[in-house]
């Protein structure tokens, strides 16, 4: 049996882990949907009525699957960190019902309209639905980061002594929820989770237009899947770099308010100033690929880059090193390599991004055979970008689950046995991979099919391809 | 500006805010089990269905709601956590295993739907079928057995009185989701669910009464809440509601059985709450003014609250405006 505290952690990282997909890929389709809901009703363009319908299966389907994952951690809370709900429900739980009155309502709701109403509304309101699902789907993050951010940087609020147990009492809300922390996250999500969804879009497109313009292969609905690539490209040139920029200012706030977390992510554990910022690390011994620390690394590091990070451009600034603090660190190692691995990836989206758009200006963008590979192969790294980024942020401020406030091991539900929390570990465990298992194969079903046939609609400008007798849909 | 120190002081307009959060949360369960409920309803009934194109139907009927509907039961999570923040530590962790067997109850019905209409041959829709079936029947089950031990305060996780709520909560299921058909279809599936919604309704009155009469046998501590005039008067209403049903039915009168299952299950929900009060978790000897947050918060949520939740409700009614009537010919899932 596992301890419960354990069993709980590992649930909540587990349950979390494999939730987070599916509002990434609703909020980042969202604005898409928008576009193409109203680029179909302005232009009457059918590419447009099939690049709606064909996103809106998967966002549904994602929708589904985050609908029961989102209820299993709304419940978690209180199943199995009960003494965390208890002393700061009072702040914490407030955003959460903000969230379903206000977000996740409005959401589900007007998709019930999105999904099956085309025939049944007017166009003005189908499309005002479709801006109600993005709103929901972006309000709903706003509630949730406005949870989660006050955990890490905690204001406006006394701590009480309440019939023996500590509790938080809010007393200042607009610190609470306006706290420092929330806009660096929100901005850093958001615009995660557009171009996590652009770059999904764009690995699936370069595979058709890949297997068509380079491999030869009759592809149907060719010009579909090659104005996919161009908007995706186009979304990842605007996210890519931005993405970046943001997650600059972010890091310096996380080494002002959490230091412990910083010198993490950086492996610092002596105070040390002149701290070098490692994009490709080697530990030089093995031992330090488990227990990172910046001095025994060997690799392409920019000297004082991590201390310029820190402090916003001073380069000879100091870090606080790790045995400053009187907390244990949080399991260095994971927030070192998940930080690099979030930092790596972020770069080489720029790359592609930059690589994309210098091809189309070139009018070579369906030709290039090593791009639509490189764009294939990196159609899920948004994805794992945005889950080492979330380890970054949720492993590197333990041992508190608030901050300075509590600490994550006294959050845990007191009365929990340790075969019940191993039972539901298991239990989850084993529900969570087919869950994955079936969203994935449904989903690649629906790439399969590819857009929605309509006979009556000829969609590719490309005469061979409208002749052609093998096709991948249906 | 607001002036927080004001707000901070007194509950607003001198309201009593806790009994007011507590009857707001069970009206918001009220809302889960009458629209979730039929959808609930129509995953039961859709074990009676042989014919694909009926089974075509009844996901039709409630495919555009079910989403909007079960959402209802986040907000009714987030409202406890947010105005009764000990309730719902207490309760969600007492009734850990049962809290997980809903959830994966849930899950399993709202994943079933989707992936049945994923493929069309026989063995996958077989397999999602029965899963659309026993997670349909299964949460409504669980959720009467929670609420009732809820009320009663038991400290295991099967009672006598909370199986025999659950068996009844999925009576009542039945009752909502054959009233939601009979608005919905036409023919002879209207009328074969008015037929399985008059027995429903018949075998909910009396799974009713003898969940009531189990929890005052085992419950000594509960006899004294049996006194208030409500109970009697919210009993009397849900036999009157019945009778009413079942004309309905008769009539053909479809919209009026809907509505009368409505009011079925707030007369329930009515009964299980005036039954609770004061105490919002008798277990742990906690009443809804011990339980209740500060005030500054309380008057915070209370304000959003009552802007927001007239504006959900509002969407609701866009919502089924546009799916008034029944599914028609090519509309699936």
């Amino acid at each position: 049996m596992v301890d419960p505290v354990i069993a709980s952690r590992l649930q909540f990282a587990l349950t979390t882990i494999v939730h987070i997909i599916f509002p990434v890929m609703s909020m980042g389709l969202a604005p898409f949907l928008i576009y193409f809901t109203w680029k179909e009703i302005r232009t009457e363009q059918p590419i447009y009525e099939q690049l709606r319908r064909f996103w809106t299966k998967i966002f549904a389907v994602s929708f589904v699957v985050g609908t029961v994952t989102g209820l299993v951690l709304e419940f978690e809370f209180g199943t199995n960190f009960a003494a965390f709900s208890r002393t700061a429900g009072e702040l914490f739980g407030g955003p959460l019902a903000l969230e379903g009155m206000m977000a996740f309502m409005l959401e589900a709701t007007f998709l019930g309209i999105f999904v099956f109403g085309r025939d049944r509304v007017s166009d003005r309101l189908y499309l005002l639905s479709s801006l109600a699902v993005g709103l929901g789907t972006w309000l709903s993050a706003v509630w949730i980061l406005i949870a989660n951010s006050w955990m890490q940087t905690p204001r406006g609020f006394e701590i009480v002594v309440e019939n023996g147990h500590r509790v938080v009492k809010l007393t200042d809300p607009l610190a609470a929820y306006l706290n420092p922390r929330f806009p660096y996250m929100f901005v850093h999500m958001q615009n995660a989770a557009v171009e996590s969804v652009a770059l999904f879009m764009a690995g699936v497109a370069a595979y058709y237009v890949f297997r068509h313009h380079v491999w030869g292969y009759p592809i149907q609905h060719i010009g579909f899947w090659e104005k996919t690539l161009k908007i995706a490209l186009v979304a990842l040139i605007i996210t890519a770099p931005l993405q970046v920029l943001q997650g600059d200012a972010y890091a310096r706030h996380v080494a002002e308010t959490q230091p412990q977390k910083f010198a993490a992510m950086e492996a610092v554990w002596e105070t040390e100033s002149y701290v070098p910022e490692y994009i490709v690390a080697f530990p030089t011994d093995l031992n330090d690929l488990l227990d990172p620390r910046t001095k025994d690394l060997f690799g392409i590091g920019i000297p004082g880059g991590a201390s310029w990070l820190a402090s916003g451009g001073n380069a000879e600034a100091t870090i606080r090193g790790l045995e400053s603090f009187d907390t244990r660190a949080p399991p260095v190692a994971i927030v070192f390599w998940a930080f690099r691995i979030m930092v790596a990836l972020g770069f080489w989206f720029i790359l592609l991004a930059g690589w994309g758009a210098y091809r189309w200006w070139r009018g070579e963008l369906f030709d290039d055979d090593l791009l639509h590979k490189a764009l294939m192969a990196s159609s899920l790294l948004g994805f794992v970008a945005v889950e080492v980024g979330w380890i970054v942020t949720e492993v590197g401020r333990q041992p508190w689950v608030i901050q300075g406030v509590m600490k994550t091991a006294a959050g845990v539900s007191p009365g929990l046995t340790a075969t019940e929390a191993t039972f539901t570990l298991l239990g989850f465990a084993t529900g969570y991979a087919l869950l994955l298992g079936l969203y994935t194969y449904v989903v690649g079903r629906i790439i399969r099919a590819g857009p929605p046939a309509r006979d009556d609609l000829e969609l590719s400008d490309h005469a061979e391809s409208s002749t052609s007798e093998v096709s991948t849909s249906g | 500006m607001v002036d927080i120190d004001a707000l901070a002081a007194e509950p607003l307009f001198g309201l009593p805010l806790a009994d007011l959060w507590f009857a707001l949360l069970f009206f918001i369960f009220g809302m889960f089990l009458f629209l979730d409920g039929f959808d609930f309803g129509v995953g039961i009934l859709f074990a009676t269905r042989d014919d694909d194109h009926e089974k075509e139907q009844l996901l039709a009927a409630v495919g555009p709601f079910w989403d909007g509907n079960e959402v209802w039961l986040v907000v009714f999570g987030g409202a406890l956590f947010a105005a009764f923040p000990a309730v719902y530590a207490n309760l969600f962790s007492r009734y850990y295993l049962l809290m997980f067997a809903i959830l994966a109850a849930l899950g399993l019905r709202g994943l079933a739907p989707e992936m049945y209409e994923e493929r069309a041959d026989t063995r996958w829709r077989r397999f999602w079928g029965s899963a659309f079936i026993i997670g349909s029947a299964m949460t409504p089950f669980l959720l009467g057995l929670f609420v009732m031990n809820w009320l009663l305060g038991a400290s295991g996780l099967i009672t006598p009185a909370g199986i025999l709520g659950g068996l009844a909560v999925v009576a009542l299921t039945v009752v909502d989701g054959a009233a939601f058909l009979g608005l919905k279809t036409r023919g002879s599936l209207r009328a074969e669910a008015s037929t399985y919604g008059v027995r429903a309704a018949l075998t909910y009155l009396g799974l009713a009464v003898l969940t009531l009469e189990t929890a005052y046998a085992t419950t000594p501590g509960l006899r004294a809440s049996f006194r208030s005039p409500f109970v009697g008067l919210l009993v009397i209403t849900t036999g009157v509601l019945t009778g009413a049903y079942v004309v309905a039915f008769r009539r053909r009168r479809f919209y009026v059985a809907f509505v009368t299952a409505a009011a079925l299950v707030f007369a329930l929900v009515g009964l299980v709450a005036t039954l609770m009060f004061p105490y919002i978790n008798r277990a742990a000897g906690l009443t809804v003014q011990d339980a209740i947050i500060s005030t500054l918060p309380l008057n915070l949520m209370s304000i959003m609250a009552s802007v927001l939740i007239p504006i959900v409700l509002g969407y609701f009614v866009v919502l089924y405006a546009a799916f008034s009537g029944p599914v028609e010919a090519g509309e699936t899932y």
